[in-house]
């Protein structure tokens, strides 16, 4: 404790003047590094764009996650076009000056690369899940093909594919922006783990709920939309959540295909001679970080088991 | 599978239209099991049937293949003239006019007793939300719950649930009801609650299809009294002849087993 804090030196411009001041730890590394780890290569004169996007992100979430939100029924159409309104905010066009996305990095690509993931994997997770347990043999056996196939192979694996090999099955002259490829890895690789989830939380349903719904006469789409999804859903958060923080966390990976999240500014900073060897200090750093992102969606999750636990008991 | 020639189709067709169900020749296997075997039986418009039988004697799968919760292989069933196929469009038409009452209640647990009679309503029939709960409302008073309306179906007692069922049932008012043993989840002190309910019904003219031990509501509202056994329609006959006059040696043996609880 008194090494993180008391005996701490916060300022400096190198580790020689923050050994010279104090002889525990030397956060200076980080204050002079901070906008590096937040935005990455991201222009300077960009940033408020990244900024406002994260304002943005705020606005959409906090109606999504908390049911008492204002204008909650307005907010979760408006909620549609966020996706779209950042990936125009962060990537640029159309107006505004464009941002070549291998200079994303830091928290910011984390967030980006996180938010896509975890937005996109769900309702694909759902839709392989229904797939698997389709009667029409085509949707079943490409949706546990595809399911076993992802399972089977590491994220890193992917990313590789998603780095090197991709570009030898476009047509040449076509690039994909190493960025995008990596979103839709990720995206998939937590789809069919998703997948798997949901799967176990719609065998949970008693057949009798599927029975009530057909003789009612609704279609498919409406008894799962209604009937099965918001019971199996519920029953599937604690899984859901998990994937959701493996997911985040996995994103770290893209450090290897060259991508800067927050461990690669880290080690990018450590090859700073003036800082070299306050690796403690800037993994530290970077590990608060994601454990609270992490640790805040746990508790969401709490909560919101909690709630539904209240709201309708069996 | 039989063929049977285009023009016996269309008299059996012609003669369904004047019924609430027909079912000609039905059969129906699981796996190798035969479950049911040359099932024929006409009911009336407005007609109340009671079928009862052994456990395991077809009972459920019988009425369920009238709703196609279930599927028969061979014979022809007809709900209002209108033949069950594998033709999706026919299922959905005669799901929207025949209700279904399970033996477990079947409500949704994360709706409202409200919600629960509002969604068929709405997604099925198309009808605005203000409709289809003053329709609910109408029926739940009419099951005698209607305080009941904006709890969840777990807070409610087993006779209460069942009672929304029928109402969740009612709500799209269905020519034709079929019962699952309704009463028989439910401790003796709600049954009453339950059977007055569709002794009530019955009086109204609707359909009724009810699979049931219950002998006091067979002779009260009864037309006709049907007994299965081993997946066959052994007897049939008004309720006083069905009880006081059994013909068939299995029959007698299966009233006196439960005449005798
Ligand atoms: N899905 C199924 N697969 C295989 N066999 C089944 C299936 N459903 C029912 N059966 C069998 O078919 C037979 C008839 O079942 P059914 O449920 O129609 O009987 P029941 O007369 O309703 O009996 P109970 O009074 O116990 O409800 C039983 O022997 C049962 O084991
Ligand atoms: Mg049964």
């Amino acid at each position: 404790m008194d090494w993180l804090f008391l005996d701490a030196a916060f300022t400096g411009g190198s580790r020689d003047e923050c050994s010279a001041k104090a002889g525990g730890a030397c956060w200076a590394v980080i204050g002079e590094r901070l906008n590096l780890f937040t935005y990455g290569f991201y222009p300077v004169a960009e940033r408020w764009r990244v900024n406002l996007s994260l304002v943005l992100l705020i606005f959409t979430l906090f109606p999504i996650l908390f049911e008492k939100a204002p204008y909650r029924k307005y907010a979760l159409h408006i909620a549609v076009a966020f996706p779209f309104v950042t990936a125009w905010l962060l990537v640029g066009g159309l107006g505004l000056t464009p941002v070549e996305t291998d200079q994303f990095g830091g928290f910011m690509l984390t967030l980006v690369i996180g938010i896509t993931g975890i937005g996109f994997s769900l309702p694909i997770g759902i839709l392989l899940a229904l797939g698997r347990q389709s009667k029409l043999p085509a949707i079943q056996i490409f949706s546990i093909g595809f399911i076993e196939f992802i399972r089977g192979v590491p994220l890193i694996t992917l990313l590789f594919v998603a780095s090197t090999m991709l570009n030898y099955f476009l047509p040449p002259g076509v690039t994909f922006d190493l960025l995008l490829r990596v979103l839709i890895m990720v995206t998939l690789f937590a789809s069919a783990y998703m997948a798997e989830v949901i799967r176990g939380g719609l065998q949970a349903i008693p057949k009798g709920q599927f029975e009530a719904a057909d003789s009612m006469g609704l279609h498919y789409w409406s008894a799962m939309r209604l009937i099965v999804l918001p019971q199996a859903i519920k029953i599937s958060i604690p899984g859901i959540v998990n994937t959701f923080i493996g997911l985040y966390k996995d994103t770290t990976l893209v450090i290897i295909i060259g991508l800067l999240d927050p461990l690669g500014i880290g080690r990018a900073s450590l090859a700073d001679t003036r800082w070299t060897g306050l690796s403690t200090e800037v993994y530290l750093f970077v590990a608060i970080f994601f454990f609270i992102s992490c640790f805040g969606m746990a508790r969401y999750s709490q909560h919101l088991e909690k709630k539904l636990e209240t709201d309708h008991k069996r | 599978m039989t063929q049977k020639p285009e023009s016996a189709n269309e008299k059996t067709k012609s003669a369904a239209g004047n019924y609430a169900v027909t079912m000609r020749d039905v059969h129906k296997w699981y796996g190798k099991f035969h479950v049911l075997k040359n099932i024929n039986l006409n009911v009336e418009v407005g007609e109340k049937i009671v079928i009862c039988g052994p456990s395991g004697s077809g009972k459920s799968t019988l009425i369920r293949c009238i709703n196609r919760l279930e599927e028969h292989q061979q014979g022809e069933i007809f709900v209002e003239g209108i033949e069950l196929s594998h033709d999706i469009k026919n299922i959905e038409i005669i799901r929207r006019e025949v209700g279904m009452v399970f033996q477990h209640f079947n409500l949704f647990p994360h709706l409202t007793v409200l919600e629960n009679c509002t969604l068929a309503p709405i997604w099925v029939r198309k009808m605005p939300l203000a409709e289809a709960n003053a329709i609910a409302m109408e029926y739940l008073e009419r099951v005698k719950i209607p305080e009941q309306a904006d709890k969840y179906p777990g807070q409610l007692s087993g006779g209460q649930q069942q009672r929304v069922a029928i109402a969740r049932s009612l709500c799209m008012k269905p020519r034709i009801l079929l019962f699952d043993e309704p009463t028989s989840a439910l401790d003796p002190e709600m049954i009453k609650e339950v059977l007055d309910v569709m002794i009530q019904l019955a009086s109204e003219g609707i359909t009724m299809i009810c699979v049931t031990h219950e002998m006091g509501f067979a002779r009260t509202v009864g037309d006709r009294v049907i007994f299965m056994d081993n997946g066959e329609i052994i007897e049939e006959n008004n309720p006083d002849d069905f009880f006081l006059n059994p013909q068939h040696e299995r029959t007698k043996l299966f009233l006196s087993q439960i005449l005798n609880h």
